[in-house]
């Protein structure tokens, strides 16, 4: 130890190795701090359950949203808020396009009010788990929403079926959220690794060919794993065979020793599952290291916004996706929706906020199809799997692990010159029907739980 | 099987990825061997950098002032932020500093995010460096090529400051006994403020050099925090030689582990960092009296 000068002429004693491993500590392990839970009040129907009936007692009722807004998928999280925030909003005033999608929904939900409280998740489970708890607590929420994360996904799934109170997964690609994770509270309404490799498989196969060699390049955590290995399994059969899978932590600063890996491997095609920033500056790199020049470029999970930041670099690339607003053209409740939106936001909807807008009045409809908040009603409900009306036409939910089988698209990156205006950045090669696409519903071991 | 033209070329990247860890370190290492802070707000600074140095190349369309400009406004950053808080703090326990650099990093992210936004934003190399130059082994990115002699230059002149001038031998013994300079008659908070501003134009001048080889956002300072926290362990807390041999092995560390499974490349980061505080607590070049 040595002794050293402080501010106001005093010794101290410096503790240089403890204070790092300190800060270490404070970086690495902020919130893992459970969060309590409180009991609501009694009913006369049904014995109280979760934030029931405390929750809707009043003339308001919350929805919890935990999305990211700092970190790695902070852009897609705020285009998550944004759909979130219209739907509440069209909800709240019984608006034209509600009216089509939820026809019995007046004004607000069973009449109530719908309010959105928000958190900032920053994609982490620990964080997002913490804040919909706190949710639960003091503002008695009657849903969860958010992720942008399967592992927040993952993560809120099991909150759910915990406290009973439901909840619907947000972006959340991964296999296991309404596979080996699914649960009874939970409900997911966009497209994942399964739908998205086997709609986007047989468009590459006839594109590309057979036999090819891939590199793919894969985020450490479930959602990575399970798309990486769903584009493995559907293209196997063409013939098409992995050189390399080069798996890096969510948020990593540098993909240049994994680009090298994927420029040495002789691959024909780089499929790229990297996410959010991650997917932008591994592509950004994988330019500068002239692997775009080597190989083609794959993204089977699209990531909103990709085409805007990495600048030219998605031109030609194929990628499956839920929703391009182009498809107006096709479906009106599109073109209401992408009309509004950029009404108040400002730009064209990208997917996340497709996917909460219509997942949050997907919601609102079983509610008022239930006539109740009481959840293990609103579920069964759910459960019917009834063919509803979505933004790209009709839809339902799986009773048995709650997906919802839904259209999957494949997009083509637009040359520079073909686009007719600044968001203009995809053609439309195919919509892919989702019935074709999904799995069994056991094929993932979903086992969904109990309903009270 | 060991495929030697992907080890060399996994060995070369590695040397360029450490030159930049040891430049960041650097600054956060002469900062808390001198002042003896830890300042956590380093990241956010590597991330002003670049911010600070896109603005100046959007208005101005030069890389050279783009890089003078992103450090000097660091610079000064660090210099109000050292005068204005900091200075506060040099009497407060530990964890006070480590709060509230924290939290000024917390608040120079979100105030970039606020101006900015979230959405990426790109500097390109300059055109003379644009490109892939083939090494023979190996095709490598040429401005990447061109990275290691910017670094070397800058680590060159943060070496001549430290270990050539009257100042810093002052910072040098500063790091040894501050209160024995002080009892020296030198006004030593004069010192820690310079201190401060060059450590942090260290950071911000990394930040607005890296902008070409990544993608400018408001959180890409966190990950490069805790690379740099590792890299000063691993180096020797304090230690200026250490954060350049720290930087070095950490950026091989980081390549070469990827070459055999890319998915223990950050897990081996924070093995070596362990293996180290249990040999050598104080770090590979750290000297017991800053342990």
């Amino acid at each position: 130890m040595v002794k050293r000068l402080t501010g106001d002429q005093e010794f101290k004693a410096a503790v240089s190795r403890r204070t790092l491993l300190q800060a270490g500590a404070g970086l690495v392990g902020g919130s893992l701090l459970p969060v309590g839970f409180a009991m609501p009040a009694f009913a006369a129907d049904h014995p109280p359950i979760g934030t029931w009936p405390a929750g809707s007692s009043g003339d308001t009722v919350y929805i919890g949203a935990a999305v990211p807004r700092t970190g790695t998928y902070a852009v897609q999280g705020e285009d998550e808020l944004k759909g979130a925030q219209l739907a509440v909003e069209h909800l709240n005033e019984g608006n034209d396009l509600i009216k089509q999608l939820a026809p019995k929904i007046k004004k607000g939900v069973l009449g109530k009010q719908v309010k959105l409280v928000v958190a900032d998740s920053a994609a982490k489970p620990n964080e997002a788990v913490q804040a919909e708890q706190r949710f639960i607590t003091e503002n008695k929420v009657v849903l969860m929403t958010g992720s942008t994360s399967s592992a927040v996904a993952v993560a809120l799934n099991k909150l759910a079926q915990r406290e009973k109170v439901l909840y619907i997964s947000q972006i959340s690609g991964s296999n296991d959220t309404t596979g080996k994770d699914c649960v009874r509270y939970g409900f997911r309404q966009c497209f994942f690794g399964q739908t998205a490799a086997a709609a986007i498989a047989p468009v590459l196969v006839k594109e590309f060919g057979k036999n090819k060699k891939v590199a793919y390049m894969t985020p450490d955590y479930t959602y990575g794993h399970t798309v990486t290995k769903s584009m493995q399994d559907m293209t196997a059969a063409a013939g098409w065979t992995t050189v390399t899978n080069q798996v890096s932590p969510l948020g990593a600063p540098d993909y240049s020793s994994y680009l090298l890996n994927v420029a040495n491997s002789g691959a024909d095609l780089l499929i790229n599952v990297n996410w959010g920033h991650d997917a932008v500056l591994s592509i950004q790199q994988a330019k500068q290291f002239g692997v775009l020049d080597k190989m083609k470029l794959v993204v089977p999970y699209q990531i909103p916004f990709l085409a805007r930041e990495t600048g030219g670099l998605m031109e030609g690339v194929y990628a499956a996706t839920e929703y391009w607003w182009t498809i107006e053209d096709k479906y009106p409740h599109a073109k209401m929706f992408n009309d509004a939106f950029e009404k108040k936001f400002g730009y064209k909807p990208e997917w996340g906020a497709e996917n909460a807008y219509i997942s949050i009045v997907h919601w609102a409809r079983m509610v008022e199809e239930t006539g109740s908040y009481y959840p293990p009603d609103i579920i069964k409900t759910w459960e019917k799997g009834e063919t509803i009306p979505s933004l790209m036409g009709d839809v339902h939910y799986r009773p048995e692990d709650h997906q919802c089988v839904r259209p999957v698209i494949i997009v083509k990156g637009k040359l520079k010159k073909d686009m007719k205006n600044k968001e203009d950045w995809y053609d439309i090669v195919e919509i892919v029907p989702g019935e074709g696409l999904m799995q069994k519903p056991d094929a993932f071991g979903c086992k969904l739980g109990d309903y009270t | 099987m060991v495929n030697w033209g992907n080890l060399i070329s996994q060995m070369f990247n590695g040397l360029v990825l450490g030159a930049l860890l040891a430049l960041i370190s650097s600054g956060l290492t002469i900062i808390y061997g001198t002042l003896g802070v830890l300042n956590l707000a380093h990241g956010a600074m590597f991330m002003l950098g670049g911010y600070a140095g896109y603005v100046a190349y959007t208005y101005t369309d030069s890389f050279i002032i783009a890089i003078i400009f992103g450090s000097l406004f660091v610079m000064l950053v660090g210099i109000v932020m050292e005068r204005i808080i900091i200075r506060h703090f040099y009497g407060r326990p530990d964890e006070d500093q480590l709060l509230v650099t924290f939290g000024i990093g917390m608040c120079i992210v979100e105030l970039v995010r606020l101006g900015f936004g979230s959405l990426s934003l790109t500097v390109p190399a300059p055109k003379m460096l644009a490109g892939i130059t083939s090494l023979g082994f190996m095709f490598y990115p040429t401005y990447r090529l061109a990275l290691v002699g910017i670094i070397a230059v800058a680590l060159l002149a943060l070496f001549l400051v430290l270990y050539r001038t009257r100042l810093g031998m002052i910072v040098r013994a500063g790091i040894e006994d501050s209160v024995m300079v002080a009892s020296l008659g030198i006004n030593v908070y004069r010192v820690f403020m310079i201190v401060f501003g060059i450590g942090a134009m260290a950071a911000g001048f990394a930040g607005i050099v890296n902008a070409p080889v990544v993608s400018l956002t408001p959180d890409m300072g966190e990950a490069i925090l805790v690379q740099t926290f590792v890299v000063v362990v691993i180096g020797g807390v304090g230690s200026f030689p250490g954060a350049i041999i720290g930087g070095l092995i950490a950026g091989e560390i980081i390549s070469i582990t990827s070459m055999i499974n890319p998915g223990y490349a950050y897990v081996m980061l924070f093995a070596a960092m362990t293996l180290v505080l249990v040999l050598r607590p104080h770090g590979l070049m750290g000297s017991q009296s800053r342990a």
